[in-house]
């Protein structure tokens, strides 16, 4: 019996699978020309569809060598990707047709209006024909440019040289244009650098809104770490190797603890009191009491000590980041 | 109350907002597309459409190669024809605006081209070589993009000659002009793209630029007429590509004038030859290196 060909049990193409990882990395490694050491030696990660994942490591690290790796424009030495279903090795120009790159020098041609640059995009990635002049294009391509212009605000700027525009408008406007051509992953390279806050902040809620569509997975690399608190894995990078993987949350509580801050106008008694109850902790500006949850109340219950100061104290990522790459580089000083 | 209240209806303004910029996001990354028939047809139109706008959006830069070749040409060929203008038996500056003719299209394709270079370390190269384009439709989109312009640059040059400086002129010369610039063109294009397969960065390719250009201003018999050298200078004269490419055009330029055995050095045929090998060889050689040096650094 020959069954109806629905979107279940239709063959699956490359690139419409939803249960392999949209990004697989397996023991990438490059040896840039004339370099002593690997600059990416031994990586491996996979990243889920539709996901944030994040891509940390001082400067240095190898992280812009895995991107450009993994962007196609640098061969790797060994080691196999797949991204969206296709290889590396064999596929790149399908892999090129499936993602999306902001780069962390802006790629826009400062002498073309930003029309200009967006309608090349479009041209490039084959999306549509090239005609000669905004008007001469295709009514789809004016209503996507005007729906662009018009989230960003710049509907006025539209038709004016990109040199003229702020680095945080640029920058929105290089992500939009990534988006142009559907990618099935975004790689942001350090986007957000060199911006200033107010930018940031509203470049991500661009960013949000791009992953609430949930078509598109968003690779981010940063220097700013409260940026990743809402990524869904994060895989940390030091002298080319991965040193830790996971959630923000998972990091967070395997190298550092939530703690209890208490400070009292009568100090020696709330010491004395503490060292009563069998509590450990630290002195120094404050109390500071490896205690958290439940325990807290607990404790506060059985202090009589009158307390000028109560604050539970919730460790970022950024310290858990310090922590990993400080003891990374810790153990490379001693080999 | 009247502050709750307003308070209420800045949140429904900005939730409205939001759902508003959702809908523009929708809109943008799932808009209907439409494929051209041939993409890399589409890819080499857009690359060199891209340097005619870039060229037209530059006013300075057209100024300039204006003026250029106006001054040298004041400069070099004024002294030279109230001194020895008479000796030669012709006009030195229409002797010198066709050489310059010559140079300006085997030049600006060459520096066009070298905006690779510059694209590749400032901003838009990144997203060229990213795109999922052919590498051949980038480099003779980039070829063709950066001759058109310098044929724009030409136009103007050739209507200054004929206006100023003794530009002859004849309805066959004019129409032969056409392919013979185009080729000179091509033929600045693929030294281009052999310089740029051969230097990484714009600085060192700049640095070489004038090593390599200036000699041929005078071995290839720009502005000054190339007879009766000294056997070393013949000799480095006919390895200039440039030679070829002036004679090639002024031999089209004067032909069936009467200074035209005094001016022309060679069979035009020899030129033609000479200046499709050379683009052939150095298109080739250049592309191959170039596609290679992309990905393997």
């Amino acid at each position: 019996m020959q069954t109806a060909v629905t979107d279940e049990n239709r063959p699956r193409q490359p690139g419409q699978t939803t249960v392999e990882p949209v990004i697989q990395v397996e023991d990438l490694v490059k040896c840039y020309k004339k370099a002593r050491r690997n600059a990416v030696d031994g990586v491996s990660f996979s990243v889920p569809a539709g996901s944030l994942f994040a891509l940390l490591g001082p400067n240095g690290a190898g992280k812009t060598t895995v991107i450009s790796i993994l962007t196609t424009t640098l061969s790797p030495t060994a080691g196999r990707v797949r991204i969206a279903g296709y290889d590396l090795e064999t596929q790149s120009p399908q892999i090129r047709r499936n993602i999306g790159i902001v780069f962390q020098k802006p790629s826009l041609d400062q002498n073309l209006t930003a029309e200009e640059n967006v309608r090349l995009h479009a041209a490039l990635y084959g999306i549509y024909p090239y005609r000669p002049g905004f008007r001469l294009m295709p009514a789809a391509y004016r209503q996507q440019v005007e729906a662009l212009a018009e989230l960003l605000g710049i509907s006025d700027s539209l038709f004016k040289p990109v040199k003229t525009f702020s680095g945080g408008m640029k920058r929105k406007l290089e992500i939009l244009r990534g988006l142009l051509h559907r990618p099935a992953v975004l790689f942001l390279d350090e986007p957000t650098t060199g911006l200033d806050p107010e930018s940031r902040h509203s470049l991500w809620d661009y960013l949000r809104r791009v992953r609430a569509t949930g078509r598109t997975t968003i690779f981010l690399t940063t220097h700013y770490l409260e940026e990743v608190e809402e990524a869904d894995a994060v895989c940390i990078m030091s002298r080319g190797k991965i040193v830790a993987a996971g959630t923000p949350e998972q990091l967070k509580t395997n190298l550092t603890q939530a703690s209890l801050l208490l400070d009292s106008p009568e100090r020696a008694r709330l010491r004395q009191e503490l060292q009563q109850l069998g509590v450990p902790f630290q002195e120094g500006t404050v109390f500071e009491l490896p205690v958290a949850g439940p325990q807290v109340q607990h404790l506060l219950k059985r202090l009589e000590t009158p307390l000028s100061l109560v604050q539970t104290r919730t460790p970022s990522l950024e310290e858990a980041y310090l922590q990993i790459i400080g003891q990374h580089m810790l153990e490379n000083e001693e080999e | 109350m009247s502050a709750l209240s307003r308070s209420t209806a800045t949140v429904s303004v900005a939730s409205a907002t939001a759902s508003h910029h959702d809908e523009l996001l929708r809109l943008i990354m799932e808009a209907p597309t439409q494929r051209p028939l041939n993409a890399t047809w589409n890819t080499f139109v857009t690359i060199a459409a891209r340097e005619v706008t870039r060229f037209l959006h530059d006013p300075t830069q057209l100024v300039f190669a204006l003026f250029m070749p106006i001054l040298l040409i004041l400069g070099l060929d004024g002294p030279l024809q109230s001194s020895f203008g008479k000796a030669a038996g012709y006009n030195l500056m229409g002797f010198a605006i066709t050489g310059m003719l010559a140079l300006s299209f085997y030049q600006h394709t060459l520096i066009g081209i070298l905006s690779l270079l510059e694209d590749r370390e400032n901003d838009f190269t990144q997203e060229l070589l990213i795109a999922p384009i052919s590498r051949y439709a980038l480099i003779f989109g980039k070829i063709v993009g950066a001759s058109v312009v310098a044929l724009l640059q030409g136009v103007l040059i050739t209507l200054l000659g004929i206006l100023f400086f003794h530009f002859p002129v004849s309805l066959p010369g004019l129409l032969l002009l056409g392919p013979v610039a185009l080729l000179i063109c091509f033929l600045g294009g693929a030294f281009g793209v052999l310089l740029i397969s051969l230097f990484s960065s714009q600085r060192s390719a700049s640095q070489v630029l004038p090593l390599l250009l200036f000699p041929q201003f005078f071995l290839g018999g720009v502005f000054i007429p190339m007879h009766n050298l000294p056997w070393y200078l013949d000799l480095l004269s006919k390895i200039t590509p440039l030679l070829y490419a002036a004679d090639l055009l002024r031999s089209v330029v004067y032909s069936g004038q009467p200074e035209y055995n005094q001016i022309v050095l060679q069979e035009p045929l020899i030129n033609l030859v000479v200046v499709c090998a050379l683009t052939l060889l150095c298109l080739v050689v250049g592309t191959i290196l170039f596609v290679r040096s992309e990905r393997e650094r």
